[in-house]
């Protein structure tokens, strides 16, 4: 077939309509909390004394170092969806949340007595949050997969670690609402092995589902 | 590049998305001929066809086109997929290249025309259904228009339109990147 002949048959094909890539990546967005939220609820839901925690600096920064990977996370796979868009900006504010941590974890190791370190950086349900949070966000990881794929990802793998990432912050923030153990110690390690099991499995998927 | 060719081309890429086909046709021809001398720069060896690169570069550009944001330049987002394809040929011929995306903004192509010999995209074609292959073939090789290929094989304008865009998907598949 000449160039020309294609040409033509796609030029025939011009009608045919897709999803914008913008805009389903926002549908992407509330989907995966639906289903994060669902998950959630059904299996683990809130901690019972959640209306006082929510008074104490500890519990609300999970949530801040959460949302801020979730955010910062979401704007970087999406440029990294789109052939040609820079990433540059976006992958630097990837630093965010890292940062976030490691300064809530000097600030941690001041206010609390080294023999507490080890207390709190073990808590009290590291098993739990090492499979809640991969399990809230697989869901989500699924559907953000789904959107690479209808996406243009010139680094497949890449792409999937950042959904990974995204899948992560979305789980962790729900998570966070159940969790007892609040030390930036504890969220420091725990948390960040959890949300590294997500961006694994983006990788995989990435290099396995997301072809174009 | 010049900033006129690119205003041109999102202007025309624009119209195209809105539905219409001049336009389209337009776009994908200076499309053509810019990734034709982006993959003649680029393939200095050898075992890959520039030819097979633009084909496969127009395909995914059609498929793909509902990645571009109107707002975004186009012709970074064309030689993203350009190159993503030319290297997805290279590999699959078990060659190895390296591009800096610093040096293919640079390059930017004066239009060239084609050279003819048999085409991958020829192999994809004969892997569609029958009826896919058929009106494919109709609406591409003999230059019918989708109300011509209608009458002649006896189906609606709608079937046609069907067939023909799951055919080229179909095709566009075949060339995936990362397939065995």
């Amino acid at each position: 077939m000449r160039t020309e002949d294609l040409v033509k048959a796609l030029d025939a094909d011009a009608r045919s309509k897709a999803l914008p890539l913008g805009a389903a990546w926002w549908l992407a967005a509330g989907a995966a909390i639906v289903i994060a939220a669902a998950v959630f609820w059904l299996m683990i839901g809130p901690r019972p004394d959640i209306a006082i925690a929510m008074h104490t600096m500890r519990f609300l920064s999970k949530f801040v170092f959460t949302i801020a990977l979730a955010a910062s996370a979401f704007v970087l796979v999406r440029a990294m969806s789109t052939p040609g868009a820079s990433t540059g900006r976006a992958a630097s504010w990837m630093i965010a949340a890292p940062l976030l941590v490691i300064v809530a974890v000097i600030l941690e190791l001041f206010a609390v007595p080294a023999s507490d370190w080890g207390t709190r950086l073990v808590g009290t349900n590291m098993v739990i949050c090492l499979t809640f949070i991969p399990l809230i966000g697989i869901g989500p990881l699924v559907v953000f997969l789904a959107v690479l794929r209808h996406g243009a990802p010139t680094r497949p793998v890449l792409a999937g670690a950042a959904a990974g990432l995204l899948a992560g912050g979305l789980a962790a923030t729900f998570y966070a609402a159940h969790c007892f153990d609040d030390s930036p110690l504890f969220v420091g390690t725990w948390y960040t092995i959890a949300v590294a099991i997500l961006a694994v499995l983006g990788a995989l998927g990435g290099r396995l589902f997301v072809r174009w | 590049m010049s900033g006129k060719d690119e205003a041109e081309l999102s202007r025309l890429l624009r119209a195209a998305i809105a539905g219409d086909e001049r336009a389209y046709a337009d776009f994908l021809h200076r499309i053509a001929a810019l990734v034709r001398g982006f993959a003649r720069r680029k393939i200095v060896q050898g075992g890959v066809d520039p030819e097979d690169v633009v084909q496969e570069t127009l395909l995914a550009i059609h498929v793909k086109r509902h990645t571009w944001r109107h707002d975004a330049p186009v012709l970074p987002w064309v030689y993203a997929i350009a190159r993503f394809k030319l290297i997805d040929a290279f590999r699959r011929r078990g060659r190895r290249i390296e591009i800096e995306i610093e040096e293919i903004a640079e390059t930017f192509a004066e239009p060239e025309s084609e050279t003819v010999s048999e085409r991958d995209v020829n192999r994809a074609l004969d892997s569609l259904s029958p009826a896919q292959r058929s009106v494919v073939s109709a609406v591409s090789v003999e230059g019918r228009s989708i109300g011509e290929t209608a009458a002649k094989f006896g189906i609606s304008e709608t079937a046609v339109r069907v067939s023909l865009h799951r055919g080229l998907a179909a095709i566009a598949k075949r060339f995936r990147a990362g397939r065995e």
